[in-house]
């Protein structure tokens, strides 16, 4: 893995950091952008989740990760805490491949 | 308030175990994700970048997905500015540890100097078990395979986990729809990366007049 990926990833993730806590700081923006910036962790969770569960590379692909992560979205739904939807959800991919592979 | 940030921190480590053991898999160095979570410190890009990386995407399309979550950052930046005194320096500092965790701590304080206390506290915690964690993780990485345990899941089911109070408003519902919707029927055509990248383009959704919140 290339070192300018560590690089820029932990220079832009400063600089948002300081762009909204230090530059704009206490100043008002329009509501409309506020709206809409606060809506990016809702959209690209989403389809992270959706690209790791249902694709490999190009391919949509269906296997043991889809039912793994069924478990992860009841336990998150159930409000489990974070460290026990990731054991449930690895745990039931695991046994999965086990008992197919 | 200071049981609830150590929790939180518990569970970080756990957490950046994982990331740990996949950044590995991906084919980063030990050094490699450690610098990311001392330097980057933002989890969920972290994560989004090393899923790219595994899924054999290039450096522009690791970053851009990974970025454009990092933009969350500067939003919380945005809502703790005004509850936080001090010099130019110390706001400097204090940047590197605007996230998720620590801006959901400060708010659930009233107080001032109690939203100030869990704001340092949280940091302080939260970045020493995160950082612990991952270089753990890295270390077991080669010696274990992520298949094998189900790890390649955990980031994904760490990602459902977070994407789950996103879910409580209509708005958020739509946007997580549509980004959804924008990634999957990109997926075959555009190159690896992309398609997380081009769902961000879900957030206009936020642009039409948000709908009246049923009383719950």
């Amino acid at each position: 893995m290339s070192w300018w990926l560590v690089a820029w990833l932990s220079l832009g993730a400063y600089a948002f950091k300081v762009l909204g806590f230090v530059v704009v700081g206490s100043r008002k923006l329009p509501e409309l952008v506020t709206r809409c910036l606060l809506l990016i962790p809702a959209a690209l969770l989403a389809a992270l989740v959706v690209k790791d569960a249902a694709t490999t590379g190009q391919q949509l692909v269906l296997d043991e990760r889809m039912l793994g992560l069924g478990v992860a979205a009841v336990a998150a739904w159930r409000r489990v805490p974070l460290i026990a939807v990731v054991v449930l959800a690895a745990g039931t991919t695991a046994l999965l491949r086990a008992a197919t592979g | 308030m200071l049981v609830a940030s150590f929790t939180l921190s518990a569970a970080t480590g756990v957490f950046a175990l994982s990331f740990g053991v996949l950044a590995v898999g991906a084919g980063a160095s030990v050094l490699q994700a450690c610098v990311l979570s001392l330097a980057t410190f933002t989890g969920a890009s972290q994560m989004s970048a090393m899923s790219v990386v595994a899924a054999g995407g290039g450096l522009g399309a690791a970053l851009g997905g990974s970025l454009l979550l990092a933009a969350r950052n500067g939003v919380y930046g945005l809502v703790l500015a005004p509850r936080f005194g001090g010099r130019l320096p110390l706001r400097l500092v204090a940047a590197q540890f605007v996230i998720d965790e620590t801006t959901a701590m400060m708010t659930a304080q009233r107080d001032r100097r109690l939203g100030s206390i869990a704001f340092w506290s949280t940091a302080i915690a939260l970045f020493t078990c995160w950082n612990l964690g991952t270089l753990i993780g890295a270390l077991i990485g080669g010696a274990i395979d992520p298949q094998r345990w189900g790890l390649d899941v955990a980031f994904t089911a760490a990602f459902v986990a977070m994407l789950a109070p996103h879910l409580a408003t209509r708005q958020g519902r739509r946007a997580a729809f549509f980004g959804a919707a924008i990634c999957l029927a990109l997926v075959p055509f555009a190159p690896v990366g992309l398609p997380v990248l081009a769902a961000g383009a879900a957030i206009f959704t936020g642009l039409s007049t948000p709908p009246a919140e049923p009383a719950a």
